[in-house]
């Protein structure tokens, strides 16, 4: 099912026979998933498929049932907690809400990190906050807001700068461009295209929009019904046979938006 | 830790500026606090090797950056040689952004009328909030009590077990340690002039007029006010106040009324619990120090302790009851942006609350005290 990968590849992220259970439905069955570094690798499928829990899984915020998740090579679940702090280091994680720190202006909300792990001046701090800032295309006055005083695409790219301050190697998204307008999802897609291309990033979103899957990503595993229904590239996987793909591809939605994509190119 | 070495920028002796190592973010906090020292002849041109340069990420690109502009100001024009293709493209898009940044703008501090000017307006309107929160809920109150129909009847007996019933364990035992308390005090003193006896009328007394009244207020404020203005506060956080509203449900009726009512119910039962823990407490103290048995105490209680007593403390208890509900409800919805307001505000809570049931007790010592009570 796998599209072949170069040899040549580094796997960023390897999960493994991973299995969850929440109580005794069973969230995930041996799900089996590779991500190679500098690709941009989307998590499809319905609601309740298990998506976010998966990517709970490989951010070590919840333990699997069974199966392992290698993150670089390393296990995570024989990680120390210094191991698997040097580990989340190289990874942003943007969370579907933003997860801003209410109380915490936007710079000070990127400069969180930044202050708690390295030991760099005020000043060199703000600075780097107002680039990454800059890099999110937020206006340079909102800085200094509140994120309550923040629209929710603003919001977003707030959190996206926040997930990119340490520089990570990969970067995880929650549904990115769910609850915003067509053109700020855009513009979200853009940003992610853009720091993946610019900053050699490893990108790992969940998402369910098909503009976005269409778009940016160069392979999308679909999760449905516990497993990992197909893996490849859209186009590889709009000409899979499997019924419960199919209708994601070609329900009126899916159609528009990959005939959309055809056009583009 | 192996791999490549810290980011470094040195001066030859042919004037050449040579960067080299991993310019990081986690490689660059020796460089930074050098570049300050890095001397600066005004040379007017110079040139940069950044052939050296390993890796760079968004934060070492900027200090580089950075520490030309520096030179830049003070007249030495740096060119740049030998950098990275894709370093020189993450440097076009950092310096991109930066160029369109205004410098962080500080609020000006308020000057001192300001901000007695705010804080007047702020003290008033949040009176005259507080006055309308207990009008509005007067108005529903009055509305549902003569539609018991629309009491939430289900809500309020939840609140009553969650408010009055898993109260009892903590109500009764601080309520037994404070009867014990006050009988070793009082039992010294009495022992001296060979009162024993009178320990029942100090204990009766005390814990059921003021003493049982007042620790369970507290504690229910500390429990349940807190909870009351935590529980509405998110609910206002995550928009469910505002749902409640456009369905077309009074959040009054649905969030308010319930716990209201349920702590006017549960608070009198709660300090009768008080009561007997308290005297129990006292009994215990009374038999051990001043050898006073239960029986003795019993017949002396009867005698020297009126109904009186009782029944003012028991009255008491609705009117903290209210106290406490409208306070604990109030700041709740008094919650505006995240969770620090949350927190802020449940702290507010339980000070207000347990503030205003000690100054309301002191009240009715007084009033009662006119009244000959």
């Amino acid at each position: 099912m796998e599209s072949p990968a170069p040899a040549s590849r580094v796997p960023a992220i390897e999960v493994a026979r991973l299995s969850t259970r929440f109580g005794t439905s069973l969230v995930h069955e041996e799900v089996n998933l590779t991500v190679y570094r500098g690709e941009t690798f989307a998590l499809a499928g319905g609601n309740g498929s298990g998506k976010s829990t998966l990517l709970r899984e490989i951010i070590m915020l919840q333990r699997p049932a069974a199966g392992g998740i290698r993150l670089f090579g390393q296990d995570t679940a024989s990680l120390g907690d210094a191991e698997r702090d040097a580990l989340l280091r190289r990874c942003g994680v943007m969370f579907q809400y933003g997860a801003l720190f209410s109380s915490l202006t936007v710079a000070e909300n990127i400069s969180v990190p930044l202050r708690e792990h390295t030991r760099l001046g005020k000043d060199l701090v703000r600075e780097i906050a107002e680039i990454k800032i800059a890099l999110v295309d937020l206006p340079a006055e909102s800085a200094d807001k509140y994120p309550n005083e923040l629209s929710g695409g603003m919001r977003k790219r707030a959190a996206m700068a926040r997930a990119i301050a340490l520089d990570p190697e990969i970067l995880f998204l929650d549904e990115p461009s769910a609850g915003l307008d067509p053109v700020s999802a855009e513009g979200i897609d853009d940003l992610i295209l853009r720091l993946g291309k610019l900053l050699g990033l490893t990108v790992f979103m969940v998402t369910h929009d098909l503009d976005s899957l269409w778009r940016v990503t160069d392979r999308v595993a679909v999760l449905g019904n516990g497993r990992i229904l197909g893996i490849g590239t859209m186009e590889e996987l709009s000409r899979m046979e499997n019924p419960l793909i199919q209708p994601y591809f070609h329900g009126p939605r899916g159609r528009a938006a990959g005939e959309q994509t055809w056009k583009r190119k | 830790m192996n791999g490549p070495k810290d980011a470094d920028l040195r001066v030859e002796d042919d004037g050449t500026l040579r960067a080299s190592g991993a310019w990081k973010l986690e490689r660059l906090e020796a460089l930074e606090k050098r570049l300050s020292a890095l001397p600066r002849p005004g040379a007017p041109g110079r040139v940069l090797d950044a052939g050296g340069i390993e890796a760079m990420d968004t934060a070492g690109v900027w200090l580089l950056l950075r520490s030309l502009r520096q030179l830049e100001q003070d007249g030495t024009h740096v060119e740049i040689r030998g950098l990275r293709p894709e370093f020189a493209e993450i440097a076009r898009m950092v310096s991109a952004g930066r160029t369109g940044v205004a410098p962080g703008i500080a609020r000006p501090a308020p000057g001192w009328m300001e901000r007695i000017g705010r804080r007047t307006e702020n003290a008033l309107q949040g009176g005259f909030g507080a006055l309308s929160f207990i009008g509005e809920n007067t108005a529903v109150l009055l509305r549902s009590l003569a539609k018991p129909g629309r009491i939430r009847w289900r809500s309020f007996l939840s609140n009553l077990q969650t408010g009055g019933f898993h109260a009892l364990p903590i109500t009764g035992l601080l309520s037994f340690l404070m009867g014990i308390v006050i009988a070793y005090q009082a039992a010294e003193q009495l022992r001296a002039f060979g009162a024993n006896i009178f320990i029942v009328d100090l204990i009766g007394v005390s814990v059921l007029r003021e003493i049982a009244p007042l620790v369970t207020a507290i504690i229910v404020a500390g429990r349940s006010g807190s909870a009351y203005t935590a529980e509405i506060g998110t609910m206002k956080v995550t928009e469910e106040v505002d749902a409640l509203r456009t369905l077309g449900i009074s959040p009054s009726e649905t969030l308010v009324l319930p716990k209201l009512l349920a702590l006017v119910v549960a608070l009198p039962m709660l300090t009768v619990y008080a009561d007997l823990m308290g005297v129990f407490g006292g009994m215990i103290m009374a038999l051990t120090r001043l050898d006073v048995s239960f029986i003795e105490f019993a017949d002396r209680f009867r005698d020297a302790v009126a109904v009186k007593h009782y029944l003012i403390g028991i009255g008491k208890a609705p009117v903290f009851a209210v106290i406490i509900a409208l306070v604990g409800c109030y700041q709740g919805f008094q919650v505006r942006g995240g969770a620090d307001a949350v927190g802020r505000h449940s702290t507010i809570s339980v000070v207000q609350s347990i503030f205003f049931v000690i100054v309301t007790d002191a009240f009715f010592s007084v009033v009662l005290s006119w009244a000959g009570l």
